[in-house]
């Protein structure tokens, strides 16, 4: 029997396999095509302070090898998801995981702060890196003093595992992932998207309302492995991985670069029960590979 | 609601209807039941311009032999692998999907379905659904010229068909609202799908008559389950999802 069980922090995961924020709602958007109690946990959607209603339509450009897109946070607020959503997502067999996202410091603190009072939700993803909101966001991951201040401030506020999901958006992500480490981070995803752009030229406009979204898919694979090794290299905190991960084969290459866990994000657009096939799929590599534990793949990259 | 699923249909076949249009019709070993206006989202396979599904209206459904038929627009990369899908092929599907038409109080009333495009494809189905439940149904749909009318035996089979044409080809000239049914029009409901001017002209035209009116959106999407977020509208109670909050949406729910 192969032991697909890893920690991150507090954190006690049953397989590496989690949803991406902003990729699979509530989960009960995919109730009908997964068994949560085969996952390692939901990453529910980003969840602010207040209400936002998120950018105008065009929020979705499709391009070679993936999607940009510019929802822009749409969410009913931490209230809204306290009252109408826990009471459900609590009950579920895997860990909920809620995504903190904030255009203030006061707000994160704020928004964390609720969310620390929920027996039911064992770990937060702090994101300091959505690329599609004007204020804050991405602005808090993309310097290490500003990086370093919000998690300071969030660590204060909340007792439980800790996640910092960065950005790509940088010159040099393994120095902020170590000014967020030093904060007390408990682990950090990465990555969150890529900021790119679409255009049409027949009609000389942007694809996007906002111009500039967030790329994923399996086209910033790459990008987001180089990412997780470098910062695998640097910190001694766990490290989950996501960037286009789309089958099992891909979950094993971050193993490898160094992540403990991964995220599934865009292919769950592409096939709604792709988690359950990538943990089929990690099972069937450990046993084909005679591996009894999944410690030993992780950061396994042989050079 | 039915259980959203995730199958493989076969291709039993795969025509051109027009020199755009094409007919796909799956066979499943069983079929979840589909509500006129839903929809499927259709993965297109080793296709590197085309990552996403392609959401497509359910045109017809035969439960009795558990096959479905798709009514197409060639518009791209992914209608074209579409198209090119042989007898025998397997294409795989999520649905149904939406919220589908309300039709459970419509018995025994007159309803006029009016269709612009590729949005006549739904309402095969939503006009033999209603026709069955004893509802007297009217077809009114719009082209551009003769040349692009889509083959129309099946509607007529369901109910009166009423056709516009831009240029008088065929049917009476202008766009669909310019037609002397709106003159002494007394629908319980109007239904449409079609282009957007087309819907919001019909929207206006139904507002004056006061009769109530149900259009299905068509917007960019990814998931089709209510998780991304991209397909959006702008209805009076903020953003709301096309493929889960709709993609039929009441009238006096949009800033139309």
């Amino acid at each position: 029997m192969v032991d697909l069980s890893v920690k991150i922090g507090g954190l006690s995961l049953r397989n590496p396999v989690m949803t991406a924020s902003g990729t699979f709602g509530y989960g009960t958007e995919f109730e009908d095509f997964v068994n949560f109690s085969r996952m390692g946990g939901i990453i529910v959607k980003g969840t602010t302070i207040r209400h936002r209603e998120g950018n105008a339509y065009p929020r979705l450009a499709e391009v070679n090898g993936g999607m940009l897109n510019a929802v822009g946070l749409q969410n009913k607020g931490v209230d809204y998801f306290i009252e109408h959503i826990y009471p459900t997502v609590k009950n579920y067999d895997t860990n909920v995981i809620v995504n903190v996202s904030g255009a203030t410091l006061e707000d994160y603190v704020a928004c964390t702060e609720k969310i620390n009072d929920l027996d039911g939700i064992p770990a937060i993803e702090l994101n300091i890196s959505c690329p599609n909101v004007k204020q804050g966001g991405m602005a808090f991951g993309t310097s290490c003093a500003a990086a370093a201040e919000v998690v300071r401030a969030v660590r204060k506020a909340y007792d439980k595992t800790l996640i910092v999901k960065l950005s790509p958006n940088v010159t040099d992500i393994a120095e902020i992932a170590k000014a967020v480490e030093a904060e007390g981070a408990d682990a950090v995803s990465l990555i969150n998207t890529i900021m790119g752009m679409a255009i049409n030229a027949e009609t000389r406009k942007p694809v996007l309302s906002t111009v500039t979204g967030g790329l994923s898919g399996p086209c910033v694979k790459p990008i987001a492995l180089r990412m997780v090794w470098q910062v695998a290299k640097v910190v001694n905190i766990p490290i989950v991985g996501l960037g286009g991960i789309m089958n099992a084969n891909d979950a094993i290459e971050f193993f490898l670069a160094g992540a403990s866990a991964i995220e599934i994000g865009t292919a769950n657009f592409i096939d709604p029960s792709v988690t359950m096939k990538v943990v089929d799929g990690i099972e069937d590599y450990m046993k084909r590979h005679k591996l009894e534990s999944l410690n030993q793949i992780i950061g396994q990259l042989e050079l | 609601m039915a259980k959203k699923v995730q199958l493989d249909g076969k291709v039993v076949a795969n025509e051109w209807v027009t020199s755009s249009y094409f007919k796909m019709t799956l066979s499943f070993d069983t079929l979840p039941n589909i509500l006129p206006g839903q929809f499927a989202e259709l993965r297109i396979d080793q296709t590197p311009s085309v990552f996403l599904r392609r959401p497509i209206s359910i045109h017809d459904v035969r439960p009795q032999t558990n096959q479905i038929d798709l009514l197409i627009q060639k518009v791209g990369d992914g209608t074209q692998w579409l198209s090119k899908r042989q007898v025998g092929d397997l294409v795989n599907l999520v649905f149904p999907l939406g919220n589908g038409f309300t039709t459970a109080d419509m018995n025994q009333q007159t309803v006029l379905l009016v269709g612009g495009g590729v949005g006549i494809a739904p309402l095969l189905h939503l006009g033999r659904f209603l026709a069955q439940n004893g509802s007297k149904v009217q077809f009114l749909l719009g082209f551009r010229k003769k040349a692009d009318i889509l083959p129309l035996n099946t509607y007529q089979a369901v109910g009166d068909v009423l056709i516009t044409t831009e240029d008088g080809s065929q049917g009476e000239k202008g766009f669909v609202t310019n037609h002397s049914v709106w003159n002494n029009a007394q629908f319980a409901r109007i239904y449409s799908c079609g282009p957007t001017p087309m819907m919001k002209a019909v929207v206006q035209a139904a507002r004056q008559k006061n009769i109530d009116c149900e259009v299905s959106l068509e917007n960019k999407m990814a998931c089709g389950v209510g998780a991304c977020l991209c397909c959006v509208t702008q209805t009076h109670q903020g953003h709301k999802c096309v493929c889960t909050d709709g993609p039929v949406f009441n009238s006096n729910e949009l800033p139309w």
